[in-house]
């Protein structure tokens, strides 16, 4: 199996600050990344030149096959990409947020409808279709959310804090949602603070100011931490930061 | 009082911290001026004019040694006949044509009205010649008795049309910076979610309220400021009367704006809104309903009317009787007692919209 | 110090949504969903019931749009609750009737970050001391411990600081006036773990000082921080007691269930007739089964499917156990 992101060295400074200091990871592809890290240790910067959607200062890389310094347009169009704040337009319906992003994403009319239909079925919201997404309950919200963002079938999705503040039930039905996207063959790399969901990744890499110190599997990382959970290496970890910013 | 002053602070820091915005509303003012003052000119000068005269003789030679005279007209001579002058007139060159008849001691004027203003202004200039040669004639024939017209312009001789249009700027901008910023700034603490922790903190809604309008208050001074020396240095326009009763007034009308900002704020829920709603209910009938532009006793009596209700109308007037005629309180009286009424009012329905609660 | 008693909040939208049809498959899919009726009112507390106790930390435990929030403003006197037969007071005083009192002593800190971005760090508390009337010097050892840690940033403005700094200055902010009782609405969503643990950690320092601490949170591991907790969802209190009563109180047979292949795992698990729930749990599956399975039989089942190495194991419930059971009988009840 390829990788569907290899990065290395790669970094981003703001004037004299390193927020993303020369890290370097493969994601192979189907896995399950999950990308820790405490807030302010440079998750968001590393993810936004990830996506195509900011400047690396320094080092190379591709992600779904496209170099992250010159083909960011291309990237762009073969990931997905939804976080907790920003992924559905709260004043249209369900289905016209479809349809639309679909469109944005070049699908034609015919194929988008046939995939809404599917999808509605899927996710047992056919009696939603006309609904308002504001009016949604959070837990619908982001189910939905990730649907769309998974709608044109990228090579890899991004999802950026999907679980912060749904319920215990509705979270762990999200994940059976990212289950069922891997054994699709889409590449899932997920930034959570919930550190059970840490453990139902493949992989999962923690960040430390700006570094990346600790890469593998959920089971493996706590095993040479000498750590009962991954609370644990993640608190180990994290309580060796120096930055204050 | 100390919350009112620690509220005050506050609000003068969001406004010297946002140059941007700062830039504009001190700014506002000035390219009005300055943009009214010269590259908008409402003066009627240079008017083209040609002459046809298939048969000239004393008569016509007369009429046109006279127009040549006036510093109004310029004279087109290469349009030397009808056709040409005709064309000229559709491509918007030329503005009159004045044609003799061959036979009769008669003259055709043809006015291009296209600008409404202009085209009338050059037919009274040219009827004004035309007749003081007529005078002329008749004085020779000797008429039994004569009556002597003569004209003098008073406040405004020289018929500038910055006389006009400063006042109306000062109504204008000072009302829409008022409202629109307090507006603004009230609505942006809802949007922003301070709102919130002011509303569980013991500060009373009315001091917050009267502490917003403070730096809008100063800074709209700053304005009236700049738009006086602007206007009185720049276009040379003359403050007749008192300037303590021209401040005094342009505070009061500040107030009255303030509340109206006040009071928009307590009906709307973000800054746009705010924005739009200030924007509409200050500009247009700022600029078509005040007499500003228009005269009011021009539009139709629906109009008319409708024009008392917007306050920038009656301080307009205050400020052109005042500023430009030099009167005093014996005639503005009735606009001030106006103006005090439209303030009371919506300070008065804004305090009672001010609510305790989110709801 | 402040004491609900059958408070119900609706909010009229005037718009007549559709109510939301029941689902009867059981996944849940109901949660947080505020209940609304024919007319488009939208029931945000739906009867809820609680007392807290001078100096102990309270915990609202609930997912978003359970009705935190609405609660959290009704008893920080910005919202009215609905008219009726209910009690709400803060310290003694009515939220509707007192609410000048109420905010002379509350220290609230919205669930969104709420001070003024464009002022630096000190302006900001000096702000808000000078509008409860006091001085930052006068209560400095109230924030010593909080405040002290971003002192150093003080001539920075607030919107340039990193999340975790802006939430120790919105706490600093809210105690600067030594508030007698201090909401705090979902203080640390979006805070990484480390983080949350030095937050508790002040919350206990503040709570030894006799302050009276509402903090809401959706993170199930914060429960035990809590003296006692209340399981919100859908507008209602599920249960209140301490985070030991409830999950004591827990009554189903609760099983861990570790082994390879995880997720195809759970998949066997869900399709065992004696299964009741099923669910992951990081490094394991919690299920609950019926009285008649036994751990061995299970095992058996499980490795006659091809899994090897299965280890089943008795457990104690987690709050998050207890709230995933509750809230199911909560949101199937509704339906």
């Amino acid at each position: 199996m390829g990788n569907v992101i290899e990065v290395r060295g790669l970094t981003k400074r703001f004037g004299n600050f390193t927020a993303v200091d020369r890290i370097s990871f493969n994601v192979k592809e189907g896995e399950i990344f999950g990308f820790l890290g405490a807030n302010g240790a440079g998750k968001t910067t590393a993810i936004q030149m990830l996506c195509g959607i900011s400047k690396p200062s320094g080092g190379t890389g591709t992600v779904a096959g496209f170099d992250i310094n010159k083909e960011s347009e291309k990237i762009k169009r073969n990931i997905g990409y939804m976080s907790q704040r920003f992924s559905l337009y709260e004043d249209l319906r369900v289905w016209e947020n479809i349809r639309l992003f679909g469109g944005i994403y070049g699908l034609s009319e015919k194929v988008i409808a046939e995939k809404t239909d599917e999808l509605l079925e899927r996710l047992d919201f056919a009696s939603e279709r006309n609904t308002m997404v504001k009016s949604l309950p959070l837990g619908w919200k982001q189910k939905l959310a990730f649907s769309v963002a998974i709608f044109h079938e990228p090579k890899i999705v991004f999802l950026d804090e999907p679980t912060g503040g749904v319920d215990p039930a509705m979270r762990r039905q999200f994940w059976e949602m990212i289950y069922d996207a891997a054994e699709r063959g889409i590449t899932v790399f997920v930034t959570t603070h919930y550190m059970d969901e840490a453990e139902y990744c493949d992989r999962v890499s923690i960040m430390v100011d700006g570094r990346i110190d600790a890469l593998d599997t959920p089971k493996e990382l706590r095993r040479t931490h000498h750590a009962a959970s991954m609370e644990e290496v993640f608190t180990q970890l994290a309580r060796q930061a120096k930055r204050v910013e | 009082m100390k919350q009112f002053i620690a509220f005050v602070n506050k609000e003068f820091r969001h406004i010297l911290r946002d140059r941007r915005t700062m830039l504009i509303i001190l700014g506002i003012p000035v390219v009005q001026i300055l943009l009214f003052g010269f590259a908008i000119n409402t003066e009627v000068k240079d008017l083209h004019v040609a002459l046809y005269a298939p048969s000239p003789n004393g008569f016509t030679n007369g009429i046109t040694e006279r127009l040549h005279q006036s510093e109004y007209f310029t004279f087109r001579a290469e349009l030397d006949d009808p056709i040409k002058m005709e064309e000229s007139m559709r491509k918007g060159n030329l503005d009159m044509m004045v044609l003799f008849d061959t036979e009769s001691e008669a003259v055709q004027l043809i006015i291009n009205s296209s600008d409404p203003n202009r085209g009338s202004i050059a037919a009274t200039y040219a009827m004004a010649v035309i007749g003081g040669y007529q005078q002329e004639l008749a004085g020779i024939t000797r008429m039994p008795f004569q009556i002597e017209v003569e004209n003098r312009m008073i406040y405004n001789p020289e018929m500038k049309s910055a006389y006009m249009f400063v006042p109306g700027i000062m109504g204008l901008v000072l009302m829409l910076i008022c409202t629109m910023m307090t507006s603004v700034s009230i609505v942006r603490e809802k949007e922003r979610g301070t709102m919130e922790v002011l509303l569980a903190s013991p500060l009373k809604q009315g001091t917050m309220v009267f502490a917003k309008t403070v730096p809008y208050l100063a800074l709209s001074l700053v304005n009236f400021t700049s738009i006086l020396l602007l206007s009185y240095y720049v276009l040379g326009v003359p403050i007749q009367g008192s300037l303590g009763t021209l401040t005094l007034i342009s505070v009061l009308y500040i107030f009255l704006s303030l509340a109206f900002g006040l009071l928009i704020s307590t009906l709307v829920r973000n800054q746009i809104n705010a924005v739009i709603i200030s924007a509409i209910s200050v500009i247009l009938p700022g600029l078509l309903l005040s007499g500003m532009i228009f005269p009011i006793v021009n539009m139709p009596q629906i109009l008319q009317w409708l024009s008392h209700i917007v306050p920038t109308r009656w301080y307009i007037d205050i400020v052109r009787k005042v500023m430009i005629q030099g009167l005093g309180w014996a005639v503005i009286w009735k606009e001030t007692a106006i103006l005090i009424g439209m303030s009371l009012l919506l300070v008065g329905s804004s305090i009672l919209n001010i609510k305790s609660r989110l709801e | 110090m402040i004491v609900v008693e059958n408070l119900h909040k609706t909010y009229s939208t005037g718009l007549g949504r559709k109510g939301k049809k029941g689902k009867d498959n059981g996944n849940g899919k109901g949660d947080g969903d505020r209940n609304s009726n024919r007319n488009g009112d939208v029931k945000a507390l739906n009867g809820v019931t609680f007392r807290v106790n001078k100096g102990e930390i309270h915990g609202i435990i609930g997912p978003d749009g359970a009705g935190k929030s609405t609660l959290f403003r009704i008893l920080t006197s910005l919202l009215l609750p609905d008219e009726g037969p209910s009690k709400v007071t803060v310290a003694g005083y009515d939220v509707v009737r007192d609410f000048r009192e109420i905010r002379q002593i509350i220290g609230y800190m919205p669930g969104r970050f709420s001070l003024y971005q464009d002022l630096t760090v000190e302006e900001n508390l000096n702000f808000f001391a000078t509008l409860f009337n006091t001085t930052v010097k006068e209560n400095y050892h109230v924030i010593k411990d909080i405040y002290g840690q971003i002192e150093p940033f003080k001539d920075r403005r607030a919107g340039a600081l990193s999340g975790g700094m802006k939430q120790k200055l919105a706490l600093s902010c809210a105690l600067v006036h030594r508030p007698t009782v201090l909401f705090l609405d979902e203080p640390t969503t979006g805070v990484d773990p480390v983080s949350r643990q030095e937050f508790w950690e002040i919350l206990d320092r503040l709570s030894e000082q006799g302050i009276t601490i509402l903090v809401s949170t959706a993170y199930m591991d914060e429960a035990n921080r809590c003296t006692r907790i209340s399981l919100m969802q859908a507008g209602r209190f599920m249960a209140t007691d301490t985070p030991k009563g409830i999950t004591e109180s827990y009554d189903e047979l609760l099983w861990s269930v570790e082994g390879e292949r995880m997720p195809a795992l759970l998949a066997e698990l869900r399709a065992h007739p004696d299964v009741k729930t099923a669910f992951a749990f990081g490094d394991n599956h919690h299920v609950t089964v019926k009285e008649r399975l036994s751990v061995d039989a299970l095992r058996e089942y499980l490795t006659g499917k091809g899994f090897n190495e299965v280890r089943v194991t008795p457990i104690e419930p987690t709050v998050e156990d207890a709230f995933m059971k509750a809230s199911m009988e909560v949101l199937n009840g509704n339906e």
